[in-house]
C-alpha cells in the first residue's frame, strides 16, 4: 500500500512538470479502454435530415445513446415533429451545458423518450444564450427552462413566465456558468437580505 | 398564461383571496411555499415558490472528483439515499464502460428495494397523518426502523448511507445479512395488510382521497410525471422493466397501475409496489452469487471524454444523471434529473377546483422531498 502511494506521488510531479506530454499519454490509452462517441446513421436520422436539411447537425452515438445536434432556430418545429410523427412524446429532461470557450457558448439539452418504441433521444441545440422555448410542445419544459434560465442565464423566447425558480428573484449572476466561481456569490444580496457579510 | 405569471400579480375577483401556505407548514414536507388564489375555499390557481433548500449540488459536482461527489447525492433525496447512490454510481460506471460484478449487483438491488420500502413507508405514514389518520405513522415507522437497522449494520449509517462505490461495493455483507433481510420481509406482507385494514376501506380515508387530484395519462405525460404518479394514471411504465439496471432483469415482478389517476389510486399503486418490492427482495436474497464485489477500475477514476444519461426508478420516479466528461477527474457538467421537481410541477393542475384541505392531500400524494426539488 505504502509503495503504491509513493509511486503515485512520484508520478505527480512529472505530470505537473510536463503539461503537454502527460495529456497525450492520458488520451492515448483511454481510447481502447473506454467507450467513445461514434457517428450514427439510422432511419430516424435520415428522415430528420430529409425533412430539416441543414437544421440537423451531427448525429452521434455515445455509450449507445443517440444524440442529434439541431439548429436552435428550428428547435420547436423539430420537437413538434418528433412528438407527433416519431412518437417521442415524453420530455424527460431539459438542461444546458456551458462550453465556455466555444462559439456558440451553450448547448441546450433535451432528453426525449418514446413510450411506443422504448427509446431515448437526446437533442442538442447550440446557442448563444437565446433559445426558443419548448413549452408549447411539452408543459414539462416550463419549470425546466426556468431552472436553465436561473442557472445559465439562457433566455427561452416564448416562455410564458421566464423568471428564476431556485435562486431569489433579485439574485445577480448565473451560478452554473463556467465563469461563475464556486466560491462566488451575490454579496450585496446576502448582506441586504440575510444581514451577514458572507454566506461562506 | 395566468398560472405561470403568478397568482400574486393577477387581479383578484370580488370573492377571491390570496392565501400563503408555507414555507413553514407541517404538511408541506419541508420548505415548500404555495401561494393559493382562493374563491371561498376553492383553489382557483396556485404558484409554487421553491429553492429554500438550494445548495448548488450540481455546481459542487463540477468541482469534485467522481468518487468525492458520491456522498453529496445522498443529500438530495435524503429519505432514499441508497437509490440516489445507485443511480449516480451506475451513471459513472456507464460513462467508464465498467462492468459491475454480479454479487455487487444483487446486493445493490436488495438494498435499493429496501430503500424503496423505507421511502414508501415514510410517505404512507406522513400522507395519512396529513389527512388526519395518526395511527399508520406509528405502524410504518416501526417497520422503517427495521430497514434502517439493516442499513446501519451494513454500512454504519441510517439515512445518508453512501452504501455503494463506483464499480461495486466497499463493504461485504455482514454475517447474518440474509437472515435479517429474510426475517423482515417474511412478515412484511402481514404488515401491509395492517395498513390496508386501517385505510383502504376507511370511509374517511376514501372520501378524502377518491377523485382528489385527478390527472389523466395524457396530462401526466405532458407534465413529465414519472413513478407512482404516472402509474397511478394507468401508464404501465417502470424503468426497472423498460431499461433494466442492477439485477432487475433477473427477478419476477409486476408493475401495478391505477385507473382513475386520483389520490386513492396512487395510494393503492404504492401499496402494491411495496408488495412487489418484497417479492424482488425475497428472490434476490436467496440467490446472491458468490464472487468479488468490486470491479477493477484503477486508482483514479477518469472517464474517457463523452457523455451519458442514466436513470433509475427511484421511489419517487425517474431519477436521472446526465454527466459530461472531458477526460479529467472532474465532470464538466453533472445534471441531476430529480423526480420530485418535475412531479411537483403537476401540483397546480391537480389542485385547481379543490378545497384547501385537499391541497395537503395532493402534496402528500406527489411524495416530494424538498432536498431533491431544490438540490
Amino acid at each position: 500500500m505504502a509503495d503504491e502511494e509513493k509511486k503515485e506521488q512520484a508520478q505527480a510531479p512529472d505530470a505537473a512538470g510536463k503539461p503537454t506530454a502527460p495529456a497525450a499519454k492520458a488520451a492515448a490509452p483511454a481510447k481502447p479502454k473506454g467507450p467513445a462517441p461514434e457517428p450514427l446513421e439510422n432511419e430516424l436520422t435520415r428522415r430528420l435530415k430529409a425533412r430539416y436539411g441543414d437544421a440537423i447537425g451531427d448525429c452521434t452515438q455515445d455509450r449507445k445513446q443517440a444524440i442529434v445536434v439541431v439548429a436552435a432556430s428550428r428547435l420547436v418545429d423539430i420537437c413538434g415533429y418528433l412528438r407527433d410523427e416519431e412518437k417521442f412524446d415524453f420530455l424527460t429532461d431539459l438542461t444546458a451545458v456551458d462550453a465556455y470557450e466555444r462559439q456558440p457558448r451553450f448547448d441546450v439539452i433535451l432528453n426525449l423518450y418514446s413510450f411506443d418504441k422504448n427509446e431515448r433521444l437526446r437533442l442538442k441545440a447550440p446557442n448563444d444564450g437565446q433559445c426558443p422555448s419548448a413549452t408549447g410542445v411539452w408543459t414539462t419544459a416550463n419549470w425546466l427552462e426556468r431552472e436553465c434560465y436561473d442557472m445559465f442565464g439562457i433566455v427561452f423566447e416564448g416562455h410564458p413566465g421566464l423568471k428564476r425558480i431556485l435562486l431569489p428573484d433579485e439574485w445577480r449572476g448565473h451560478p452554473l456558468r463556467k465563469d461563475y466561481d464556486i466560491l462566488k456569490q451575490d454579496t450585496q444580496w446576502v448582506r441586504e437580505n440575510l444581514g451577514i457579510e458572507s454566506g461562506q | 398564461m395566468e398560472k405561470t405569471r403568478g397568482v400574486s400579480t393577477t387581479v383578484l375577483g370580488a370573492d377571491e383571496i390570496v392565501l400563503n401556505m408555507g414555507p413553514q407548514h407541517p404538511s408541506t414536507h419541508g420548505v415548500l411555499r404555495v401561494i393559493l388564489k382562493l374563491d371561498g375555499e376553492k383553489v382557483v390557481s396556485s404558484e409554487c415558490v421553491i429553492g429554500y433548500l438550494h445548495r448548488g449540488v450540481e455546481k459542487i459536482g463540477e468541482n469534485r472528483s467522481y468518487p468525492q461527489f458520491a456522498p453529496y447525492v445522498d443529500r438530495t433525496d435524503y429519505v432514499a439515499a441508497v437509490s440516489n447512490g445507485l443511480g449516480y454510481c451506475e451513471a459513472v460506471e456507464k460513462l467508464l464502460g465498467a462492468e459491475v460484478p454480479p454479487r455487487a449487483r444483487w446486493v445493490r438491488t436488495i438494498l435499493a428495494e429496501l430503500q424503496r420500502l423505507a421511502s414508501h413507508l415514510l410517505w404512507l405514514g406522513t400522507h395519512a397523518l396529513d389527512i388526519g389518520a395518526i395511527t399508520p405513522l406509528f405502524y410504518t415507522f416501526r417497520e422503517r426502523e427495521e430497514i434502517l437497522k439493516v442499513f446501519e449494520k451494513y454500512c454504519g449509517a441510517r439515512l445518508t448511507t453512501h452504501a455503494f462505490r463506483i464499480g461495486g461495493l466497499l463493504y461485504e455483507t455482514y454475517d447474518g445479512f440474509e437472515e435479517d433481510v429474510k426475517r423482515f420481509t417474511a412478515d412484511f406482507d402481514a404488515r401491509i395488510q395492517e395498513y390496508e385494514e386501517l385505510l383502504t376501506e376507511n370511509r374517511i380515508w376514501v372520501q378524502r382521497t377518491r377523485d382528489i387530484g385527478i390527472i389523466t395519462a395524457e396530462e401526466a405525460k405532458d407534465l413529465g410525471a414519472t413513478g407512482p404518479v404516472l402509474r397511478g394514471s394507468g401508464v404501465r411504465w417502470d424503468i426497472r422493466k423498460a431499461f433494466p439496471y442492477a439485477a432487475y432483469d433477473q427477478f419476477d415482478f409486476t408493475i401495478p397501475v391505477g385507473q382513475r389517476g386520483d389520490t386513492y389510486d396512487r395510494y393503492l399503486v404504492r401499496l402494491e409496489e411495496m408488495r412487489q418490492s418484497r417479492r424482488i427482495i425475497l428472490q434476490a436474497v436467496d440467490s446472491i452469487p458468490e464472487g468479488p464485489i468490486m470491479a477493477r477500475l484503477g486508482k483514479v477514476i477518469k472517464p474517457p471524454p463523452g457523455e451519458v444519461y442514466h436513470s433509475i426508478e427511484a421511489p419517487k420516479g425517474e431519477l436521472g444523471y446526465y454527466i459530461v466528461s472531458d477526460g479529467s477527474i472532474q465532470p464538466t457538467r453533472l445534471r441531476i434529473r430529480p423526480p420530485s421537481f418535475v412531479n411537483l410541477q403537476a401540483l397546480d393542475k391537480m389542485i385547481r377546483g379543490h378545497l384547501v384541505a385537499d391541497v395537503v392531500a395532493v402534496i402528500g400524494t406527489l411524495d416530494i422531498v424538498l432536498g431533491e426539488v431544490d438540490r
